[in-house]
C-alpha cells in the first residue's frame, strides 16, 4: 500500500530548478530513507509530503488526497496527522523545551496536565533529555536542539512522521537510540516513516526502503540490498564515498 | 503560506503587498470572529504592547503638552487670550496630537519588537514548525497581538490626552502665569468628550496597521538576520506612514472638512 505519492513534482526557487519531475512513492508502515547530496533537494521533498511547499508541477498525494486540492485551513488539520522532524530542531525560543515537545499534545488533544507532563518526560528520557524539561532551547546544544525536535515530532505518536537528518552531528550512543526509537514507533503503531539522512550506518540498519535523490529526481529506489548492489555508477559513488566518479564536486 | 510571498518591487509590488496586508488581516479578523484567541497569549502580548509602553508615552506627551503650552501661552497672554491657551491644548491633544503620536511612539517600539521577532521566528523555522504542528501561525501570532494592541492602545492615547493636558496646564503656569483653574475651564471648553472618543476610535485603526504591517512584514523575511532588519526598518516606515496617511482620512470622517464639529 502507498501512503504517499510524490508525481512528477517539478519544484522551482526563483530560476533555480530543485527537483524536475521527481516521482516517489512511499510504502504504507515502511522506513524510507531518502538520501542524497547536500542541496540536492531532500528537506524540500519533506517539505511537499507535509504541504509546506507546493510543487510547481506535478502533484503530491497523501493517503490518497491531492494536497493542492487543499486549503489552508484543511492543510493545517491535515498536517495534525503527521510529526515532523526539523534538521535544524525549529524549537519555539519562548518555550522550555518541556512546552515544546508538550504542543502537540496541548493544542490536539483532550489529555489531563498530568497525562501530558507524563508523556513528556518520557518522551524526553527516550532522546536522554529528561533533565533538560525546564531549560530554554537557547541553553542547549545543537544536538540536544535535534533531540528535543525529535521528541515534539514523535510524541503524539503520528502515523506518518517526517524526520529531517535525525542524527546528523549526534554521538554515536545517541544516534543508535534515535535509530531504534524510530524503528520501535514504526513497529508499535505500524507508522509510516520518511528519513533524511546522510548516517549510511543507521540507514543500513533501520531502511525497508532507500530512495536516492540526484538533480532533480529519484535515481535509485529498492530495498537496502537493491541499492547496494545498483548498477548506477552515481549509487555507487555516494554509498562509497568516493572523490572519483560521476558526481561532480 | 502563499500569503506571505516575497515582497517585490513596482505596482505589482505595491498591489502583493496592499493584498497580502489585507488577507492577513482577513484571516485574523475571521480567527477573532470565530472567538478562536489565545487568552493567555493574549494578556502577555497587553502587557508587553500595553503596559511596557507606558514610560514612552508618558514622555513623549508630557513634553508635547508642554511645549504647546511655550508655543502658545505667551502669545496668548500677550493679546489678551490666555484663556485660550487650555483649549489649544486639550483640543490638539485629543483630536490629533494625542493619537498620532502615542501610535507613531508605539509603532516605532512594539512594531518593530513584533517584526523582529517573527522574522527570526521565520529564519529559525519556527514559524514552519508551527505549520507542521497543525496550528496556523495568524490565530497563534498575530490574533494575540492584534486583540492586545486594539484593546491597549486607545487606553494609552487618553493617558496621552490627560498626560499633555497636565503638562501643558503646569507649564502654563510656570512660564506665564496662567492658573490651573483657568486652564482647566478654557480646556472643558473647547474639548469634548467626543474628541476623546474619536481619539481613541483612531487609535482602534492605528493599532490595527501597527500589528497587521510588523506581522505581515515579519512574516515576509527572507534571508537571515539580515532580513530581519530589513523587514523591522520597513515595519516601521510603513506603519508610521500609514498612520500619517490614515489620521487625515480619519479627522475629515470624524470632524468633517471644516474641522468644526
Ligand atoms: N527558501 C529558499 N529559497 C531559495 N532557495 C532555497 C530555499 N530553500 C532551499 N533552497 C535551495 O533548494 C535546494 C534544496 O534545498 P534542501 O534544503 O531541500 O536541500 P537538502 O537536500 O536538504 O540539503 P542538506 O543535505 O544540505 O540539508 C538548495 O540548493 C537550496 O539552495
Ligand atoms: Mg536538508
Amino acid at each position: 500500500m502507498k501512503l504517499a505519492r510524490i508525481e512528477g513534482v517539478t519544484l522551482r526557487y526563483g530560476e533555480r530548478v530543485i527537483l524536475q519531475n521527481c516521482s516517489l512513492d512511499i510504502e504504507e508502515g515502511a522506513i524510507t530513507c531518502l538520501i542524497g547530496l547536500s542541496g540536492s533537494g531532500k528537506s524540500t521533498i519533506l517539505r511537499l509530503l507535509n504541504g509546506l511547499r507546493q510543487p510547481d508541477a506535478g502533484r503530491v498525494m497523501v493517503r490518497g488526497v491531492d494536497l493542492s486540492n487543499l486549503r489552508d485551513r484543511q492543510l493545517i488539520d491535515f498536517r495534525r496527522k503527521i510529526g515532523f522532524s526539523f534538521q535544524f530542531g525549529a524549537l519555539f525560543d519562548s518555550l522550555t523545551v518541556g512546552d515544546n515537545v508538550a504542543m502537540p499534545l496541548r493544542e490536539h488533544t483532550k489529555m489531563s496536565k498530568s497525562e501530558i507532563d507524563r508523556i513528556v518526560l518520557e518522551t524526553l528520557d527516550t532522546v536522554g533529555l529528561a533533565n533538560a524539561r525546564d531549560q530554554m532551547p537557547s541553553q542547549l546544544s545543537g544536538g540536544m536542539v535535534k533531540r528535543a525536535g525529535f521528541a515534539r515530532a514523535v510524541v503524539s505518536n503520528p502515523d506518518l512522521v517526517l524526520y529531517d537528518e535525525p542524527t546528523t552531528g549526534l554521538d554515536p550512543v545517541i544516534t543508535h537510540v534515535l535509530t531504534d526509537t524510530i524503528k520501535r514507533l514504526r513497529k508499535q503503531l505500524n507508522g509510516t516513516a520518511v528519513v533524511v539522512s546522510h548516517d549510511l550506518e543507521s540507514i543500513y540498519a533501520m531502511a525497508d526502503y532507500v530512495a536516492m535523490l540526484f538533480e532533480g529526481a529519484i535515481i535509485a529506489y529498492g530495498t537496502v540490498a537493491e541499492v547496494q548492489q545498483s548498477a548506477n555508477p552515481i549509487v555507487q559513488q555516494f554509498i562509497q564515498g568516493s572523490e572519483v566518479g560521476p558526481i561532480p564536486i | 503560506m502563499k500569503v506571505f510571498d516575497d515582497v517585490g518591487r513596482g505596482t505589482t509590488g505595491f498591489a502583493e503587498y496592499a493584498g497580502g496586508v489585507a488577507t492577513l488581516f482577513a484571516e485574523s479578523t475571521s480567527f477573532i470572529c470565530r472567538l478562536r484567541i489565545r487568552l493567555a497569549e493574549t494578556v502577555a502580548q497587553a502587557y508587553f504592547l500595553g503596559v511596557q509602553s507606558v514610560g514612552i508615552v508618558l514622555l513623549t506627551s508630557l513634553f508635547t503638552g508642554m511645549v504647546i503650552t511655550l508655543e502658545s501661552a505667551n502669545q496668548a497672554k500677550s493679546y489678551g487670550a490666555s484663556s485660550l491657551v487650555g483649549g489649544a491644548v486639550a483640543y490638539v491633544s485629543s483630536r490629533e496630537l494625542g493619537p498620532m503620536l502615542t501610535a507613531v511612539v508605539v509603532a516605532g517600539r512594539a512594531g518593530a519588537a513584533m517584526a523582529a521577532e517573527l522574522g527570526s521566528m521565520v529564519v529559525t523555522e519556527q514559524i514552519e514548525a508551527l505549520e507542521a504542528l497543525g496550528l496556523s501561525p495568524v490565530r497563534m501570532l498575530v490574533v494575540p497581538r492584534l486583540v492586545a494592541m486594539v484593546c491597549t492602545l486607545p487606553l494609552l492615547v487618553i493617558l496621552a490626552d490627560i498626560v499633555s493636558i497636565f503638562g501643558g496646564m503646569y507649564l502654563a503656569r510656570e512660564a506665564a502665569g496662567i492658573s490651573y483653574d483657568s486652564f482647566l475651564t478654557s480646556a472643558r471648553q473647547f474639548s469634548f468628550f467626543g474628541d476623546y472618543l474619536k481619539g481613541m476610535v483612531k487609535a482602534v485603526f492605528f493599532g490595527i496597521i501597527i500589528v497587521v504591517i510588523a506581522c505581515y512584514q515579519g512574516f515576509g523575511v527572507r534571508g537571515g538576520a539580515a532580513g530581519v532588519g530589513k523587514a523591522t526598518t520597513g515595519a516601521v516606515v510603513t506603519a508610521i506612514i500609514l498612520i500619517f496617511i490614515t489620521n487625515f482620512f480619519l479627522s475629515i470622517v470624524l470632524y468633517g472638512t471644516t474641522g468644526a464639529q
